[in-house]
Protein backbone atom coordinates (compact mmCIF):
# COMPACT_ATOMS: atom_id res chain seq x y z
CA UNK A 1 0.00 0.00 0.00
CA UNK A 2 2.61 2.34 0.65
CA UNK A 3 4.54 1.73 -2.88
CA UNK A 4 0.82 2.26 -4.19
CA UNK A 5 0.30 5.53 -2.04
CA UNK A 6 3.63 6.96 -3.28
CA UNK A 7 3.11 6.45 -6.79
CA UNK A 8 -0.18 8.26 -7.05
CA UNK A 9 0.87 10.71 -4.79
CA UNK A 10 3.53 11.34 -7.71
CA UNK A 11 0.99 11.65 -9.80
CA UNK A 12 -0.85 13.68 -8.36
CA UNK A 13 2.19 15.80 -7.88
CA UNK A 14 1.96 16.55 -11.79
CA UNK A 15 -1.28 16.82 -12.14
CA UNK A 16 -2.69 19.60 -9.09
CA UNK A 17 -0.45 22.39 -8.34
CA UNK A 18 -2.36 22.83 -5.20
CA UNK A 19 -0.83 19.60 -3.87
CA UNK A 20 1.90 19.02 -1.48
CA UNK A 21 3.85 16.81 0.51
CA UNK A 22 5.66 17.11 3.52
CA UNK A 23 7.57 14.03 5.16
CA UNK A 24 9.44 13.59 8.25
CA UNK A 25 12.03 11.56 6.68
CA UNK A 26 10.27 8.60 6.27
CA UNK A 27 9.55 7.80 2.98
CA UNK A 28 11.43 10.69 1.95
CA UNK A 29 13.84 8.67 -0.36
CA UNK A 30 10.75 6.90 -2.57
CA UNK A 31 9.59 10.61 -3.29
CA UNK A 32 12.96 11.43 -4.00
CA UNK A 33 12.07 11.74 -8.04
CA UNK A 34 9.14 13.75 -7.06
CA UNK A 35 10.86 15.79 -5.21
CA UNK A 36 13.47 16.59 -7.96
CA UNK A 37 10.54 17.59 -9.86
CA UNK A 38 8.93 19.62 -7.70
CA UNK A 39 11.18 21.09 -4.98
CA UNK A 40 8.80 23.61 -3.35
CA UNK A 41 6.33 21.04 -3.09
CA UNK A 42 7.85 18.21 -1.42
CA UNK A 43 8.98 19.11 1.66
CA UNK A 44 11.09 17.11 3.91
CA UNK A 45 11.40 18.27 7.44
CA UNK A 46 13.98 16.14 8.87
CA UNK A 47 12.92 13.82 12.18
CA UNK A 48 10.29 16.72 13.24
CA UNK A 49 6.69 15.41 13.83
CA UNK A 50 5.22 18.71 15.45
CA UNK A 51 6.75 20.61 11.96
CA UNK A 52 5.88 17.95 9.89
CA UNK A 53 2.35 18.82 11.05
CA UNK A 54 2.65 22.79 11.65
CA UNK A 55 3.47 22.80 7.95
CA UNK A 56 0.74 21.26 6.44
CA UNK A 57 -1.33 23.61 8.83
CA UNK A 58 0.54 26.31 7.26
CA UNK A 59 0.10 25.10 3.16
CA UNK A 60 -3.31 24.89 3.92
CA UNK A 61 -3.62 28.54 5.96
CA UNK A 62 -1.57 29.73 1.59
CA UNK A 63 -4.36 28.11 -0.22
CA UNK A 64 -2.56 24.53 -1.00
CA UNK A 65 -3.48 21.18 0.07
CA UNK A 66 -1.30 19.46 2.12
CA UNK A 67 -1.02 15.55 2.33
CA UNK A 68 1.45 14.54 5.62
CA UNK A 69 2.80 11.05 6.40
CA UNK A 70 5.25 9.37 8.72
CA UNK A 71 4.53 6.16 10.91
CA UNK A 72 1.31 6.11 12.58
CA UNK A 73 2.36 6.50 16.12
CA UNK A 74 4.33 9.24 15.46
CA UNK A 75 2.11 11.36 12.69
CA UNK A 76 -1.39 10.75 15.01
CA UNK A 77 0.39 10.24 18.73
CA UNK A 78 3.25 12.58 18.97
CA UNK A 79 1.71 15.25 17.34
CA UNK A 80 -2.01 15.03 18.11
CA UNK A 81 -1.84 18.68 19.36
CA UNK A 82 -0.50 19.71 16.31
CA UNK A 83 -3.56 17.84 14.41
CA UNK A 84 -5.94 19.16 17.16
CA UNK A 85 -4.81 23.07 16.37
CA UNK A 86 -2.91 23.27 13.11
CA UNK A 87 -5.72 21.85 10.89
CA UNK A 88 -8.80 21.70 12.86
CA UNK A 89 -8.69 24.86 14.89
CA UNK A 90 -7.49 27.07 12.50
CA UNK A 91 -10.36 25.98 10.25
CA UNK A 92 -8.12 24.35 7.80
CA UNK A 93 -7.69 20.98 6.18
CA UNK A 94 -4.89 18.23 5.04
CA UNK A 95 -4.64 14.83 3.83
CA UNK A 96 -3.23 12.51 7.07
CA UNK A 97 -1.16 9.40 5.27
CA UNK A 98 0.49 6.77 7.84
CA UNK A 99 1.98 3.82 7.30
CA UNK A 100 2.99 0.77 10.03
CA UNK A 101 -0.27 0.72 12.23
CA UNK A 102 -1.50 -1.47 14.12
CA UNK A 103 1.53 -3.70 14.14
CA UNK A 104 3.01 -4.17 10.48
CA UNK A 105 6.76 -3.71 12.26
CA UNK A 106 5.91 -5.71 15.80
CA UNK A 107 9.47 -6.76 15.98
CA UNK A 108 10.02 -3.37 17.04
CA UNK A 109 8.53 -3.11 19.62
CA UNK A 110 5.43 -0.98 21.75
CA UNK A 111 7.02 2.27 20.40
CA UNK A 112 6.65 1.56 16.80
CA UNK A 113 3.19 0.21 17.52
CA UNK A 114 0.16 2.67 16.25
CA UNK A 115 -3.29 0.59 17.54
CA UNK A 116 -4.89 4.04 19.18
CA UNK A 117 -4.45 6.09 15.76
CA UNK A 118 -8.27 5.99 14.44
CA UNK A 119 -9.50 6.36 18.23
CA UNK A 120 -7.24 9.82 18.58
CA UNK A 121 -8.59 10.83 14.95
CA UNK A 122 -12.22 10.00 16.47
CA UNK A 123 -11.69 12.82 19.22
CA UNK A 124 -11.79 15.22 16.23
CA UNK A 125 -14.56 16.54 14.41
CA UNK A 126 -15.84 15.88 10.43
CA UNK A 127 -12.43 13.47 9.57
CA UNK A 128 -12.86 11.16 7.28
CA UNK A 129 -10.74 7.65 8.37
CA UNK A 130 -9.95 5.51 4.96
CA UNK A 131 -8.61 2.24 6.13
CA UNK A 132 -7.85 0.33 3.04
CA UNK A 133 -8.06 -3.46 2.78
CA UNK A 134 -5.84 -3.70 -0.26
CA UNK A 135 -3.51 -1.90 -2.23
CA UNK A 136 -5.51 -1.66 -5.27
CA UNK A 137 -7.87 0.35 -3.32
CA UNK A 138 -5.63 2.96 -2.24
CA UNK A 139 -4.99 5.14 -5.49
CA UNK A 140 -8.75 5.84 -5.12
CA UNK A 141 -9.31 7.05 -1.46
CA UNK A 142 -6.04 9.40 -1.82
CA UNK A 143 -7.39 10.85 -5.03
CA UNK A 144 -10.47 10.94 -3.25
CA UNK A 145 -9.31 12.34 0.00
CA UNK A 146 -6.91 14.73 -1.57
CA UNK A 147 -9.94 16.23 -4.17
CA UNK A 148 -11.99 17.20 -0.78
CA UNK A 149 -11.52 19.90 1.27
CA UNK A 150 -11.96 18.45 4.77
CA UNK A 151 -9.67 16.55 6.35
CA UNK A 152 -8.71 12.80 5.91
CA UNK A 153 -6.64 10.17 7.75
CA UNK A 154 -5.49 7.18 4.72
CA UNK A 155 -4.18 4.21 7.44
CA UNK A 156 -2.00 2.37 5.31
CA UNK A 157 -0.93 -1.03 6.60
CA UNK A 158 1.29 -4.22 5.66
CA UNK A 159 -2.07 -6.43 6.15
CA UNK A 160 -4.18 -7.04 3.53
CA UNK A 161 -7.27 -9.06 2.36
CA UNK A 162 -6.52 -10.67 -0.91
CA UNK A 163 -8.95 -8.49 -3.40
CA UNK A 164 -9.64 -5.70 -3.52
CA UNK A 165 -12.89 -3.91 -2.98
CA UNK A 166 -13.42 -0.23 -3.69
CA UNK A 167 -16.44 1.43 -2.98
CA UNK A 168 -17.19 4.89 -1.86
CA UNK A 169 -17.09 3.77 1.72
CA UNK A 170 -20.76 2.69 2.38
CA UNK A 171 -21.51 -0.82 3.63
CA UNK A 172 -20.70 -3.59 0.95
CA UNK A 173 -22.53 -6.37 2.09
CA UNK A 174 -19.94 -9.65 1.13
CA UNK A 175 -22.16 -12.53 2.42
CA UNK A 176 -25.76 -12.28 2.75
CA UNK A 177 -27.71 -14.38 5.19
CA UNK A 178 -30.86 -12.83 4.97
CA UNK A 179 -32.87 -10.98 7.02
CA UNK A 180 -32.26 -10.98 10.78
CA UNK A 181 -28.98 -12.45 11.04
CA UNK A 182 -26.45 -11.21 12.91
CA UNK A 183 -24.18 -8.59 11.32
CA UNK A 184 -20.32 -8.48 10.95
CA UNK A 185 -18.95 -5.73 9.54
CA UNK A 186 -15.21 -6.34 8.92
CA UNK A 187 -13.11 -2.63 8.42
CA UNK A 188 -10.18 -2.76 5.80
CA UNK A 189 -7.56 -5.84 5.76
CA UNK A 190 -9.69 -7.97 8.46
CA UNK A 191 -11.83 -8.62 6.16
CA UNK A 192 -10.62 -12.07 5.10
CA UNK A 193 -10.56 -13.04 8.63
CA UNK A 194 -13.67 -12.59 9.84
CA UNK A 195 -14.93 -13.67 6.51
CA UNK A 196 -13.16 -17.74 7.40
CA UNK A 197 -13.92 -16.79 10.98
CA UNK A 198 -17.85 -17.34 9.89
CA UNK A 199 -17.81 -19.86 7.52
CA UNK A 200 -20.58 -22.20 7.98
CA UNK A 201 -22.66 -19.79 10.44
CA UNK A 202 -25.60 -17.93 9.37
CA UNK A 203 -23.98 -14.18 9.89
CA UNK A 204 -24.10 -11.48 7.18
CA UNK A 205 -20.82 -9.85 6.85
CA UNK A 206 -20.38 -6.50 5.46
CA UNK A 207 -17.17 -4.21 4.36
CA UNK A 208 -16.09 -0.70 4.53
CA UNK A 209 -12.83 0.57 4.31
CA UNK A 210 -14.55 3.87 5.78
CA UNK A 211 -15.08 3.79 9.37
CA UNK A 212 -15.33 7.79 9.27
CA UNK A 213 -17.99 8.75 8.89
CA UNK A 214 -19.57 5.51 9.75
CA UNK A 215 -21.97 4.30 6.80
CA UNK A 216 -24.98 5.11 9.53
CA UNK A 217 -27.58 4.41 7.03
CA UNK A 218 -26.40 0.96 5.68
CA UNK A 219 -25.61 -0.31 9.41
CA UNK A 220 -29.67 0.58 10.05
CA UNK A 221 -30.54 -1.03 6.66
CA UNK A 222 -28.62 -4.70 7.68
CA UNK A 223 -28.40 -4.53 11.49
CA UNK A 224 -30.72 -7.04 13.14
CA UNK A 225 -29.93 -7.49 16.96
CA UNK A 226 -26.70 -8.46 17.07
CA UNK A 227 -24.09 -6.57 15.68
CA UNK A 228 -20.04 -7.82 15.50
CA UNK A 229 -17.70 -5.10 14.62
CA UNK A 230 -14.40 -6.35 13.37
CA UNK A 231 -11.40 -3.80 13.37
CA UNK A 232 -7.90 -3.68 13.48
CA UNK A 233 -7.28 -0.98 15.25
CA UNK A 234 -8.08 -0.48 19.17
CA UNK A 235 -11.07 -2.67 20.16
CA UNK A 236 -14.05 -1.04 20.71
CA UNK A 237 -13.81 2.58 18.69
CA UNK A 238 -16.47 2.66 16.48
CA UNK A 239 -18.95 1.38 19.13
CA UNK A 240 -20.12 4.59 20.33
CA UNK A 241 -21.16 5.08 16.31
CA UNK A 242 -22.76 1.88 15.89
CA UNK A 243 -24.24 2.61 19.75
CA UNK A 244 -26.04 5.85 18.86
CA UNK A 245 -26.79 4.68 15.41
CA UNK A 246 -29.07 1.94 16.56
CA UNK A 247 -30.18 3.70 20.21
CA UNK A 248 -33.50 3.09 19.01
CA UNK A 249 -33.84 -0.42 19.09
CA UNK A 250 -32.64 -3.27 21.22
CA UNK A 251 -29.32 -4.75 20.05
CA UNK A 252 -26.51 -6.33 21.21
CA UNK A 253 -23.15 -5.35 20.29
CA UNK A 254 -19.77 -7.61 20.27
CA UNK A 255 -16.26 -5.48 19.56
CA UNK A 256 -13.01 -7.29 18.60
CA UNK A 257 -10.13 -5.26 17.34
CA UNK A 258 -6.69 -4.84 18.90
CA UNK A 259 -6.44 -4.98 22.92
CA UNK A 260 -5.52 -2.44 24.96
CA UNK A 261 -3.14 -4.28 26.85
CA UNK A 262 0.80 -3.89 26.39
CA UNK A 263 1.88 -7.20 25.03
CA UNK A 264 5.39 -6.94 25.31
CA UNK A 265 6.37 -9.49 22.53
CA UNK A 266 7.77 -8.96 19.34
CA UNK A 267 7.25 -11.60 16.92
CA UNK A 268 5.29 -10.95 13.58
CA UNK A 269 2.21 -8.92 12.30
CA UNK A 270 0.41 -12.56 12.16
CA UNK A 271 1.69 -13.36 15.72
CA UNK A 272 0.46 -10.06 16.84
CA UNK A 273 -3.26 -10.89 15.39
CA UNK A 274 -3.52 -13.81 16.68
CA UNK A 275 -2.09 -12.96 20.24
CA UNK A 276 -5.30 -10.12 20.51
CA UNK A 277 -7.59 -13.24 18.61
CA UNK A 278 -8.01 -11.79 15.06
CA UNK A 279 -6.90 -14.78 13.39
CA UNK A 280 -9.65 -16.62 11.93
CA UNK A 281 -9.25 -18.94 15.07
CA UNK A 282 -9.70 -15.90 17.32
CA UNK A 283 -12.45 -14.35 15.90
CA UNK A 284 -14.48 -17.79 15.69
CA UNK A 285 -14.21 -17.97 19.73
CA UNK A 286 -15.66 -14.90 20.29
CA UNK A 287 -18.16 -14.98 17.79
CA UNK A 288 -19.27 -18.14 18.60
CA UNK A 289 -19.21 -16.79 22.57
CA UNK A 290 -21.17 -13.96 22.02
CA UNK A 291 -24.08 -15.74 19.88
CA UNK A 292 -24.51 -19.01 21.57
CA UNK A 293 -27.59 -17.66 23.50
CA UNK A 294 -29.11 -16.13 19.97
CA UNK A 295 -28.70 -19.04 18.36
CA UNK A 296 -30.05 -21.55 20.84
CA UNK B 1 14.55 54.86 25.34
CA UNK B 2 11.43 55.67 23.03
CA UNK B 3 12.02 57.56 19.81
CA UNK B 4 8.37 58.38 18.42
CA UNK B 5 7.48 60.21 15.74
CA UNK B 6 4.36 62.21 15.11
CA UNK B 7 2.35 59.35 13.85
CA UNK B 8 3.36 57.15 16.13
CA UNK B 9 2.13 59.67 18.63
CA UNK B 10 -1.07 59.11 16.93
CA UNK B 11 -1.62 56.23 17.40
CA UNK B 12 0.21 55.41 21.04
CA UNK B 13 -2.88 57.79 21.69
CA UNK B 14 -5.14 55.95 20.07
CA UNK B 15 -4.03 52.92 20.50
CA UNK B 16 -3.75 53.27 24.38
CA UNK B 17 -7.02 54.43 24.63
CA UNK B 18 -8.34 51.12 22.83
CA UNK B 19 -6.46 49.26 24.99
CA UNK B 20 -7.95 51.00 28.42
CA UNK B 21 -11.19 50.55 26.56
CA UNK B 22 -10.18 46.30 26.44
CA UNK B 23 -9.00 46.61 29.75
CA UNK B 24 -12.34 48.20 31.20
CA UNK B 25 -10.58 48.36 34.65
CA UNK B 26 -8.88 44.97 34.74
CA UNK B 27 -5.19 44.20 36.26
CA UNK B 28 -3.24 43.52 33.21
CA UNK B 29 0.12 41.37 33.26
CA UNK B 30 3.36 43.71 31.99
CA UNK B 31 3.25 41.17 29.33
CA UNK B 32 0.47 43.06 27.37
CA UNK B 33 2.49 46.68 27.94
CA UNK B 34 5.88 44.77 26.51
CA UNK B 35 4.06 43.98 23.03
CA UNK B 36 2.60 47.10 22.48
CA UNK B 37 5.31 48.92 20.70
CA UNK B 38 6.77 45.51 18.30
CA UNK B 39 2.91 45.95 17.51
CA UNK B 40 2.66 49.39 16.52
CA UNK B 41 5.86 49.53 14.69
CA UNK B 42 4.29 46.53 12.37
CA UNK B 43 1.09 47.38 11.68
CA UNK B 44 2.40 51.03 10.95
CA UNK B 45 5.63 50.91 9.37
CA UNK B 46 6.30 47.21 8.49
CA UNK B 47 3.37 45.07 7.17
CA UNK B 48 1.32 45.29 4.32
CA UNK B 49 -2.01 44.56 5.23
CA UNK B 50 -4.84 46.48 5.75
CA UNK B 51 -8.49 45.27 6.33
CA UNK B 52 -9.13 46.29 2.70
CA UNK B 53 -6.35 43.36 1.74
CA UNK B 54 -6.82 41.25 5.04
CA UNK B 55 -7.93 38.29 1.99
CA UNK B 56 -5.63 39.39 -0.72
CA UNK B 57 -3.18 36.23 -1.25
CA UNK B 58 -0.05 38.55 -1.58
CA UNK B 59 -0.62 40.22 2.00
CA UNK B 60 1.95 39.98 4.53
CA UNK B 61 1.06 37.46 6.99
CA UNK B 62 1.59 38.38 10.90
CA UNK B 63 1.20 35.70 12.83
CA UNK B 64 0.64 36.19 16.63
CA UNK B 65 2.24 32.93 18.09
CA UNK B 66 2.03 34.51 21.85
CA UNK B 67 -1.51 34.32 21.85
CA UNK B 68 -1.97 35.24 25.77
CA UNK B 69 -0.53 38.93 24.43
CA UNK B 70 -3.96 39.75 22.72
CA UNK B 71 -5.22 43.47 24.40
CA UNK B 72 -2.52 45.69 22.60
CA UNK B 73 -3.25 43.37 19.33
CA UNK B 74 -7.34 43.73 19.66
CA UNK B 75 -6.35 47.65 20.35
CA UNK B 76 -3.82 47.47 17.11
CA UNK B 77 -6.85 45.63 14.98
CA UNK B 78 -9.50 48.10 15.98
CA UNK B 79 -7.14 51.28 15.10
CA UNK B 80 -6.09 49.91 12.02
CA UNK B 81 -9.97 49.34 11.24
CA UNK B 82 -9.81 45.45 11.22
CA UNK B 83 -11.99 44.98 13.81
CA UNK B 84 -14.93 47.95 15.13
CA UNK B 85 -13.83 49.06 18.18
CA UNK B 86 -17.12 48.09 19.79
CA UNK B 87 -15.91 44.72 19.85
CA UNK B 88 -13.29 45.71 22.33
CA UNK B 89 -15.82 45.89 24.96
CA UNK B 90 -16.85 42.82 27.02
CA UNK B 91 -13.56 41.18 25.72
CA UNK B 92 -14.01 37.53 26.89
CA UNK B 93 -17.36 37.61 27.66
CA UNK B 94 -19.92 35.75 26.22
CA UNK B 95 -20.95 37.09 23.53
CA UNK B 96 -17.84 38.55 23.03
CA UNK B 97 -15.84 37.57 19.52
CA UNK B 98 -12.77 38.50 21.21
CA UNK B 99 -11.45 35.83 23.75
CA UNK B 100 -8.42 35.80 26.53
CA UNK B 101 -6.69 34.59 23.42
CA UNK B 102 -7.51 35.37 19.41
CA UNK B 103 -9.21 32.51 16.97
CA UNK B 104 -8.81 33.65 13.46
CA UNK B 105 -12.28 32.16 12.57
CA UNK B 106 -13.99 35.15 14.64
CA UNK B 107 -11.61 38.07 14.12
CA UNK B 108 -10.40 39.74 10.87
CA UNK B 109 -7.29 40.32 10.40
CA UNK B 110 -6.22 37.59 12.85
CA UNK B 111 -4.20 34.90 10.61
CA UNK B 112 -3.83 32.29 13.77
CA UNK B 113 -5.85 30.92 16.39
CA UNK B 114 -3.02 30.89 19.12
CA UNK B 115 -2.54 30.54 22.96
CA UNK B 116 -0.77 27.21 23.07
CA UNK B 117 2.50 28.30 23.18
CA UNK B 118 4.94 27.11 20.30
CA UNK B 119 2.29 26.45 17.21
CA UNK B 120 3.12 29.69 15.30
CA UNK B 121 6.38 29.52 14.18
CA UNK B 122 5.48 25.68 12.40
CA UNK B 123 2.57 27.46 10.74
CA UNK B 124 4.51 30.40 9.92
CA UNK B 125 7.27 28.04 8.09
CA UNK B 126 4.63 26.35 6.46
CA UNK B 127 2.97 29.52 5.22
CA UNK B 128 6.53 30.59 4.10
CA UNK B 129 6.61 28.06 2.24
CA UNK B 130 3.14 27.82 0.84
CA UNK B 131 3.93 31.43 -0.80
CA UNK B 132 7.42 30.04 -2.00
CA UNK B 133 5.66 26.67 -3.60
CA UNK B 134 2.58 29.44 -5.35
CA UNK B 135 5.70 31.63 -6.43
CA UNK B 136 4.51 34.50 -4.24
CA UNK B 137 7.97 36.16 -3.72
CA UNK B 138 6.73 39.65 -2.39
CA UNK B 139 4.67 38.88 0.83
CA UNK B 140 6.55 38.64 4.05
CA UNK B 141 5.51 35.90 6.93
CA UNK B 142 6.50 37.77 10.41
CA UNK B 143 5.87 35.23 13.95
CA UNK B 144 5.84 37.10 17.18
CA UNK B 145 6.67 35.23 19.89
CA UNK B 146 7.86 34.99 23.63
CA UNK B 147 11.11 34.53 25.27
CA UNK B 148 9.59 31.93 27.50
CA UNK B 149 7.80 30.38 24.84
CA UNK B 150 11.49 29.42 23.37
CA UNK B 151 10.76 27.35 26.21
CA UNK B 152 8.81 24.84 23.88
CA UNK B 153 10.68 22.16 21.42
CA UNK B 154 8.20 22.80 18.61
CA UNK B 155 10.18 26.23 18.45
CA UNK B 156 13.28 24.85 17.80
CA UNK B 157 12.45 22.04 15.34
CA UNK B 158 10.93 25.32 12.92
CA UNK B 159 14.15 27.16 13.74
CA UNK B 160 16.35 24.46 12.58
CA UNK B 161 14.76 23.88 9.55
CA UNK B 162 14.00 27.25 8.30
CA UNK B 163 17.83 27.86 8.92
CA UNK B 164 19.04 24.95 7.06
CA UNK B 165 16.77 25.16 3.99
CA UNK B 166 17.31 29.25 3.62
CA UNK B 167 13.46 30.53 4.29
CA UNK B 168 14.26 33.32 3.30
CA UNK B 169 10.62 35.05 3.46
CA UNK B 170 10.53 34.31 6.81
CA UNK B 171 10.69 36.90 10.12
CA UNK B 172 10.66 35.25 13.66
CA UNK B 173 10.17 38.33 16.47
CA UNK B 174 11.02 37.35 19.50
CA UNK B 175 9.61 39.58 22.25
CA UNK B 176 11.77 39.46 25.05
CA UNK B 177 11.05 40.42 28.80
CA UNK B 178 12.82 37.91 30.39
CA UNK B 179 10.12 35.44 31.19
CA UNK B 180 11.94 32.23 30.42
CA UNK B 181 12.22 29.75 33.77
CA UNK B 182 15.65 29.23 32.43
CA UNK B 183 16.73 31.84 30.59
CA UNK B 184 18.75 31.62 27.32
CA UNK B 185 22.38 32.23 28.22
CA UNK B 186 24.46 34.01 25.32
CA UNK B 187 20.89 35.46 24.27
CA UNK B 188 17.42 34.09 22.36
CA UNK B 189 19.40 35.36 18.91
CA UNK B 190 22.10 32.76 19.36
CA UNK B 191 19.48 30.03 19.31
CA UNK B 192 18.88 31.61 15.40
CA UNK B 193 22.09 32.23 14.28
CA UNK B 194 24.09 28.86 15.02
CA UNK B 195 21.32 27.66 12.84
CA UNK B 196 21.51 30.10 10.02
CA UNK B 197 19.33 32.84 10.89
CA UNK B 198 20.62 36.81 10.65
CA UNK B 199 19.19 38.70 13.45
CA UNK B 200 19.32 42.20 15.47
CA UNK B 201 18.56 42.44 19.01
CA UNK B 202 16.93 45.55 19.62
CA UNK B 203 15.40 47.70 22.67
CA UNK B 204 11.90 46.77 22.36
CA UNK B 205 11.03 50.38 22.95
CA UNK B 206 12.71 52.02 20.43
CA UNK B 207 10.86 52.87 17.37
CA UNK B 208 13.46 53.32 15.39
CA UNK B 209 16.09 50.66 16.03
CA UNK B 210 13.12 48.11 15.84
CA UNK B 211 11.61 49.82 12.37
CA UNK B 212 15.61 49.28 11.23
CA UNK B 213 15.48 45.51 12.82
CA UNK B 214 12.36 44.84 11.11
CA UNK B 215 13.20 45.19 7.88
CA UNK B 216 16.62 44.46 7.78
CA UNK B 217 16.24 40.97 6.47
CA UNK B 218 18.54 40.25 3.82
CA UNK B 219 16.30 37.71 1.73
CA UNK B 220 18.63 35.09 1.75
CA UNK B 221 18.13 33.65 5.16
CA UNK B 222 15.54 33.44 7.82
CA UNK B 223 15.49 36.96 10.14
CA UNK B 224 15.11 37.24 13.54
CA UNK B 225 14.68 40.04 15.57
CA UNK B 226 14.97 40.25 19.33
CA UNK B 227 12.82 42.43 20.73
CA UNK B 228 14.45 43.18 24.43
CA UNK B 229 12.10 44.81 27.07
CA UNK B 230 13.52 44.66 30.43
CA UNK B 231 11.25 46.41 32.59
CA UNK B 232 7.44 45.67 31.75
CA UNK B 233 6.00 48.67 32.40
Amino acid sequence: MRETFIDTMTDLLAEDPRTAVVLADISAAAFGPAAQRHPDRVLNVGIREQLLVGVAGGLALTGLRPVAHSYAPFLVERAYEQIKLDLDHQGVGAVLVSVGASYDRAAAGRTHLGPADVALIDTLTDWTVHVPGHRDEVPALLRAAVAADGSAYLRLSTQSNDMARGNDGSLQVVRDAGPGAPLLVAVGPLLDQALAAVAGLPVTVAYTHRPRPFDIAGLRALAGTEVILVEPYLSGTSARVVGSALADRPHRLLTLGVSRTELRRYGSPEDHTRWHGLDAAGLRRSIDAFLAPALV
Amino acid sequence: MTMTTATDHTLSGRVGALLERVRAGREFGANVYSTLDVLQVLYDRVLRITPETADDPDRDRFLLSKGHAVAGYYAVLAAKGFVPVEWLDDQGGPASRLGDHPDRLLVPGVEIGSGSLGHGLGLGVGSALGLRAQGRLDPRVYVLLGDAELDEGSNHEAIAYAGATGLANLTAIVLDNRSASHGWPGGAASRFTVNGWTAATVDGRDHEALHTALTGHDNHRPHVVVAVVTNGE
